[in-house]
């Protein structure tokens, strides 16, 4: 449902990156979700220094996830994504800028976005800004997946401005920092989960909307840093720290190995962990109905944390190219997250009606595995 | 906030100086051009002391820069045409390792004599501070033009330089 | 507060470029980027499958921003 703002495009700021065509396969499947994409992308040189990228993208994703209180049956949507990026060189700045679209059947998505890099100190140090304006539309599906019935209930703005600075500290070693500050306001929750109180029911709990604030404004910084192993491989570690104006406070920590054999295989292993602190109006269990001003059940708010395990690995069939292609590969990458929840549980398999049956509040905490799965041959010209 | 503006400042009256030449790309310099011996793929010692009287363009170039691998074909025009007239162009490689080089040059030849600067000694001597970088030096030894960087289009400035100096 | 930020962003936007030849000698020549040419070095060797992997972890995170970079290479040109 969100779209990923891409912070820092990958710029070299003193030539334009190869010209290139990917074709590529993901799937996601855990907690309930599957969720399958296809996607194309090819950016090829108008002339030395103008370069375009175009990008299409489908999602289609089915499945129950844990916490969709309020549907009986199985969601079933498709969303598309397309975007046109331009690009421009000047001596020793790169311009960027790049227009999205996603739609989805409740959900529709625009951003525009704006970036400058320049390279400075002999090459050796790039600096890059950029700005970025969403515009969200936001609906509800009140029929079924089969027998949809959307009804659109509001819009939200989205302001992203962005800071980094990369710096290339000896001929084996460069490290970078990124700053990002993001500012949303208008509808900010997602209408498809519910909040829960204890109201002496048979079932212990009552069910009422989330409430929102209208605004929401977070700071991420990353710091990360690359270095070349003398036998031809590369490490990148990387920490990330964020904080917003709903008290959730995350940290990212990941550690990649980079190992290439001869011009034909690259091997890569990634680890990450991620831990974050819920969202100062989150609850997993409210004490009575309307007890704060803003309240959310949303798992993404929740106090979590996950550990991905990946690797990836991408063979060139045409190392050496093949008629105007100078290089082709193909790549696997698989991931495993493991997610851990520390105040969400699961409402879904256990409660009053499981056996032995649950009291609300004492159901067991929710954790996952998903693994994601990405193959996609790349064509450089 | 006030010290990066004054940072700022002092970096955008600097680059108004230096824009001049360092924008640039192909600027007139002077001076003697060093003297060098270094070694052929094949093994054999060679230097610029080769071609004394004759137009030289020493050009530096790496298997890992696009840009170099862009211009070599044009490189190799140039040399053939210019050539008989007394023009000599020079291709020192700056990779760690030869074997990459052998295998570039395998594949895509050139006619120009290429020799091997492992050390990066010469790079040093000649102050590149660019790649690819291309050095054109006069029949009397003295270094006239200094071209930055390459693109498309820069073989002409190499030919119009060239031709002057022969002239000469 | 947000016009200032824009100004600020503008402002920055319009100086970056005449700093491009502030004169600080390079410590790594450009005859010594080999390794950090090498496309291992690259920060995003595959964007598209990190922007995916970014907007999974964005879907069902709290955290947002920050991640991507920039620079390296040959320094060509």
């Amino acid at each position: 449902m969100i779209a990923a703002l891409l912070l820092i495009r990958s710029t070299i700021a003193d030539v334009l990156p190869d010209n290139r065509a990917d074709v590529f396969y993901s799937k996601y499947s855990g907690g309930g979700m599957d969720i399958t994409g296809y996607s194309a992308t090819a950016r090829a040189k108008i002339t030395e220094n103008f370069a375009v990228e175009a990008n299409y993208f489908i999602d289609k994703v089915s499945g129950a996830s844990v916490d969709v209180l309020s549907q009986a049956s199985v969601i079933k949507d498709t969303r598309k994504q397309k975007s046109g990026t331009l690009e421009y060189l000047h001596d020793k700045t790169t311009y960027t800028a790049s227009y999205m679209s996603s739609v989805e059947r409740d959900y529709k998505s625009d951003t525009a976005s704006f970036s400058l890099s320049q390279s400075m100190f002999g090459d050796l140090t790039t600096v890059t800004l950029a700005f970025a304006n969403t515009h969200n539309t936001v609906g509800e599906n009140n029929g079924t997946a089969n027998d949809p019935n959307v009804a659109w209930l509001g819009h939200a703005l989205t302001r992203s401005y962005s800071g980094g600075l990369s710096q290339i500290i000896t001929k084996n070693f460069i490290a970078g920092v990124n700053l990002q500050v993001i500012t949303d306001a208008g509808y900010l929750a997602n209408p498809y989960r519910s909040v829960r109180f204890l109201d002496g029911s048979a079932r212990g709990y009552g069910l009422a909307s989330q409430v929102y604030p209208d605004t929401h404004t977070s700071t991420a910084v990353q710091v990360q840093a690359k270095y070349y192993l003398p036998y031809r491989a590369a490490v990148t570690g990387l920490y990330r720290y964020f904080t917003d104006t709903w008290g959730v406070v995350g940290n990212t920590y990941e550690l990649d190995y980079t190992h290439p054999i001869a011009n034909k295989w690259i091997f890569e292993g990634r680890a990450r962990y991620y831990k974050q602190s819920a969202a100062n109006f989150y609850s997993d269990l409210f004490p009575f109905a309307n007890s704060q001003n803003f309240t959310a059940r949303d798992q993404n708010l929740a106090a979590l944390d996950n550990i991905t395990l990946g690797a990836k690995v991408t063979y060139a069939f045409l190392p050496d190219g093949w008629k105007f292609f100078k290089r082709g590969t193909v790549t696997g990458d698989v991931s495993r997250i493991r997610f851990n929840y520390k105040d969400f549980r699961d409402i879904r398999d256990f409660g009053v009606f499981s056996l032995p049956p649950v009291a609300a509040g004492a159901e067991p905490l929710y954790e996952f595995s998903a693994m994601v799965y990405q193959l996609y041959v790349s064509m450089y010209f | 906030m006030l010290r990066s503006s004054t940072l700022l400042k002092r970096c955008a009256m600097a680059a108004i100086v230096v824009a001049s030449t360092a924008f640039a790309a192909s600027s007139d310099a002077s001076g003697p051009a060093p003297a060098f011996t270094l070694t052929t793929l094949g093994g054999q010692p060679s230097g610029l002391s080769a071609y004394k009287g004759q137009v030289v363009m020493v050009n530096f170039w790496a298997t890992w820069c696009g840009p170099c691998q862009q211009e070599m074909p044009l490189l190799d025009q140039m040399y053939k045409k210019y050539k008989p007239a007394g023009f000599t162009l020079i291709g020192v490689n700056v990779d760690k390792e030869a074997p990459p080089v052998k295998l570039l040059l395998e594949r895509k030849p050139v006619s120009f004599p290429v020799l091997l600067d492992p050390a990066n000694q010469v790079s040093k001597a000649y102050h590149v501070d660019e790649m690819p970088s291309s050095v054109i030096i006069d029949r009397k030894g003295q270094i006239r033009y200094i071209h930055r960087g390459y693109k498309p289009g820069d073989e002409n400035d190499y030919q119009d330089r060239i031709r002057q100096l022969i002239r000469e | 507060m947000r016009p200032r930020a824009i100004l600020l962003f503008a402002a920055l936007s319009g100086a970056l470029p005449l700093c491009g030849a502030c004169s600080i000698q390079p410590w790594v020549k450009p005859y010594e980027r080999d390794r950090l040419a090498d496309p291992i070095m690259a920060w995003d060797r595959d964007a598209i499958s990190n922007a995916y992997l970014d907007h999974i972890r964005e879907s069902r995170e709290g955290s947002r921003g920050a991640t991507g970079g920039a620079g390296g290479g040959c320094g060509c040109n």
